[in-house]
């Protein structure tokens, strides 16, 4: 072998290590350090302007707004006849949807072996809980008399009076506090070594912090065994859970006898939009945490966006054929209010927010994520999960509020106007961000042993002259 | 799905109440609204909301007109209200019971006090003729002087509607038991159809042969139940170009 080529063959074994974090093993202890470094590292004034600002928007936006609303009812907000529901139902499904990403990323990906997940589940976890969150509030503002919420649940009472199982929000709440619940769990379990190791690694306060939550957790033989079948239990158990969570979300409308809403495919149409929406904020708190938190240039690399941004333009695509697919059974069914409901989704006084759905939904992402050069810039990435993130906002708004618009009565047709929806809605943004920031200070964000562990199965190896990744199976 | 069982049940249960409204009487005079807010103590939204797609009121007169100004000819008014649906789709999608039927007088009930106000009833009634309680609605003095005291006074966060004047139904009904008879046909008659000048609102037992419901309905011949084709089975019949 000359010496030329066994340069070159040592440059491109260097370039496959620096660009796939599988491949570029440090210690464990090295990377432990790495992650509590990154967590406990002191707030710099700027995550503390932020934190302070944005925990005065949730206050003053969120939570006095809230009570302005319960004050007042619900006139102060945009709701009028026909348009019985309006921005507090598209804030539930938006947030709703995006807490789908945790899941699929973190279950799917987990049970179909999708190497490149392994740095990434917590954080995208950590989104469908604190997602969960803001779908809860912001159903809960919905309503008209939230004091008495409680009468949803199946309680024994005196009266004998139970909720009414026909209704497709009865169906809602079971299966999103189902979803909330499980969902939280499952954030749990694969946190356990984790937080045994920050317990390991800290003093103080978040000593005793680490210790409670770890449950013990020594990393005995045994003690991985229950928490590997735990874990490989909620993954395959959630999987079901998360596509049914949608599907009821979109049974609200599809269940419903209105134009526009009654359409078959809305279950799988909803579902996918959740996926869209979701992981295009995946990559947005991504390239936040790479280019923000410490260490994590080493964690959360090109290849992830690259990953994630094939998934991107599949599921892109995907959403694509299920709206056209969904506008064309409507525009076949022949119904005159629907057909009467389409133009008005196009030619309305909302017809731009129709177009920008499809340029933010399609177009952008059909146009940047195609390029595997662009799709692994971090920033551009980020940039399209924003965009993809309006445009699935816009479809939901279209779905709600403007189609309840056109009912059989075209006396009451009337456009809707948002009232004080529109500071809560940025309350809960806050909120979830608010969230977010305290719990990259106070959780570990990413999972040392999932990491680990894949860079043990992962192997260069030679043959003949080819150098391959291989990759063995550990369990 | 309609089931067979069920529509017998509508039809052969005794103390079906029903409306015919004759739309070519119909005069627009609104008396009938008023009447209405005065019965069943309906709050007064304000010029403002009113104007946004929240006026409160359990009947309400449609106007609509054919072809493009100035060429245009009105159509007959439409009063509509509440069509006490056999099949209706406000009932099922509510999660806490505050809509369901009455199987005594297979009427729509509201349930004031058990709804939480999803509003999911008023999406999905097709002719959108319930009223939200958007806010607590300020009624002035000497206002509160006038509510009839047989009537609920709702409150912000619930859902209302017309109640075909269920207290006169039930009212009439105490009556006549403490008589030893059945209603008269004719004895009573909603806050609406009193009100009408013109009688172009007409309430009765659509289950009895003889009454003047039935009659009419009968001697028109050619009866229009709006949006039928859902399978709502709505108890109001409109006539039109008689």
């Amino acid at each position: 072998m000359s010496d030329k080529k066994h340069h070159a063959e040592q440059s491109h074994e260097e370039h496959l290590r620096e660009k796939h974090l599988m491949l570029d093993p440090l210690p464990r202890g090295q990377m432990n350090d790495m992650v509590m470094e990154a967590m406990t590292e002191p707030p710099t004034w700027k995550f503390w302007f932020i934190f302070a600002s944005l925990a005065v928007i949730v206050v003053y936006f969120l939570f006095y707004n809230w009570g302005v609303l319960i004050m007042n009812g619900q006139g102060v907000a945009g709701v009028m006849r026909p348009d019985y529901w309006g921005i507090f139902l598209v804030n539930t499904v938006f947030w709703i949807g995006i807490s789908h990403a945790g899941t699929f990323i973190s279950a799917i990906l987990r049970v179909f072996k999708a190497e490149f997940r392994r740095p990434f589940t917590r954080a995208a976890e950590l989104m469908t809980t604190f997602g969960l969150v803001q779908a809860g509030f912001s159903v809960f503002m919905h309503m008209g008399r939230v004091w008495l919420a409680y009468w949803l649940m199946p309680y024994a009472n005196q009266r004998m009076l139970w909720p009414n199982l026909h209704s497709p929000l009865t169906w809602d709440l079971l299966a999103i506090t189902t979803y909330l619940l499980s969902s939280t769990m499952y954030l749990f379990l694969p946190l356990i070594p984790d937080l045994a190791m920050a317990r390991d690694r800290s003093t103080g306060w978040r000593k005793s912090f680490y210790k409670t939550l770890a449950l013990g957790f020594r990393g005995t033989e045994g003690e991985w065994a229950h928490l590997r079948n735990a874990m490989n239990i909620f993954a395959f158990a959630i999987i079901p859970v998360m596509f049914s969570v949608h599907t009821i979300v979109s049974w609200d409308f599809a269940a419903a006898t209105r134009p526009g809403w009654s359409s078959t495919i809305f279950g799988p149409y909803f579902i996918v939009g959740a996926l869209h929406s979701g992981m295009g904020a995946a990559v947005i708190v991504l390239a936040v945490v790479r280019s923000t938190m410490k260490h994590m240039k080493y964690f959360i690399r090109a290849e992830h966006f690259d990953a994630i941004g094939k998934l991107m333009l599949i599921i892109s695509m995907a959403w694509a054929y299920f709206f056209f697919n969904d506008f064309m059974v409507q525009w076949y069914g022949g119904d005159k209010w629907t057909k009467q409901l389409l133009h008005f989704h196009e030619g309305g006084p909302l017809g731009w927010m129709w177009f920008a759905m499809l340029v933010c939904n399609i177009v952008i992402p059909w146009a940047i994520l195609w390029n595997p050069k662009w799709r692994s810039t971090p920033w551009l990435v980020g940039f399209v999960g924003i965009v993809i993130n309006v445009g699935m906002w816009f479809e939901r708004y279209i779905i709600i509020p403007v189609s309840a618009t056109i009912n059989r009565m075209p006396f009451t047709w009337r456009l809707y106007e948002p009232g004080i929806e529109v500071p809560m809605g940025i309350g809960t943004v806050a909120f979830f961000i608010l969230l977010y920031m305290a719990a990259s200070k106070l959780i570990p964000l990413i999972p040392v042993w999932e990491v680990q562990e894949g860079q043990m199965a992962h192997e260069l190896k030679k043959f003949g002259r080819e150098t391959v990744v291989s990759v063995s199976e550990l369990e | 799905m309609i089931r067979p069982d069920e529509i017998k049940m509508s039809t052969e249960e005794t103390g079906k109440w029903g409306m015919v409204i004759d739309q070519d009487l119909c005069t627009g005079c609104q008396a009938c609204v008023a009447a209405c807010a005065m019965e069943n103590n309906i709050t007064f939204v304000g010029e403002k909301d009113s104007g946004y797609g929240r006026s409160m009121h359990w009947i309400r007169i449609e106007r609509f007109w054919e072809g493009e100004y100035p060429e245009i000819k009105m159509t007959p008014n439409q009063p509509m209200l509440c069509q006490q649906c056999g099949s209706a789709t406000c009932e099922p999608v509510c999660p806490a019971f505050a809509t369901v039927h009455s199987q005594a007088e297979q009427l729509n009930l509201q349930v004031y006090n058990r709804c939480v106000g999803t509003r999911y009833c008023g999406n999905n009634c097709p002719y959108q003729v319930r009223s939200f309680n958007w806010r607590d609605y300020e009624r002035p003095e000497p206002l509160p002087n006038q509510f009839n005291p047989d009537v609920t006074v709702r409150r912000m966060g619930v859902m209302e509607k017309c109640t075909f004047c269920i207290q006169r139904i039930h009212k009439a009904q105490d009556k006549a038991k403490s008589e030893g008879r059945e209603v008269v046909d004719g004895e009573f008659t909603t806050a609406c159809a009193q009100a009408c000048p013109a009688s172009a609102i007409t309430f009765g037992r659509v289950d009895h042969h003889d009454s003047l419901v039935s009659q009419m309905a009968r001697a028109h011949g050619h009866g229009v139940k709006h949006l039928e084709e859902l399978g709502t089975r709505p108890n109001v019949t409109y006539f039109k170009g008689g």
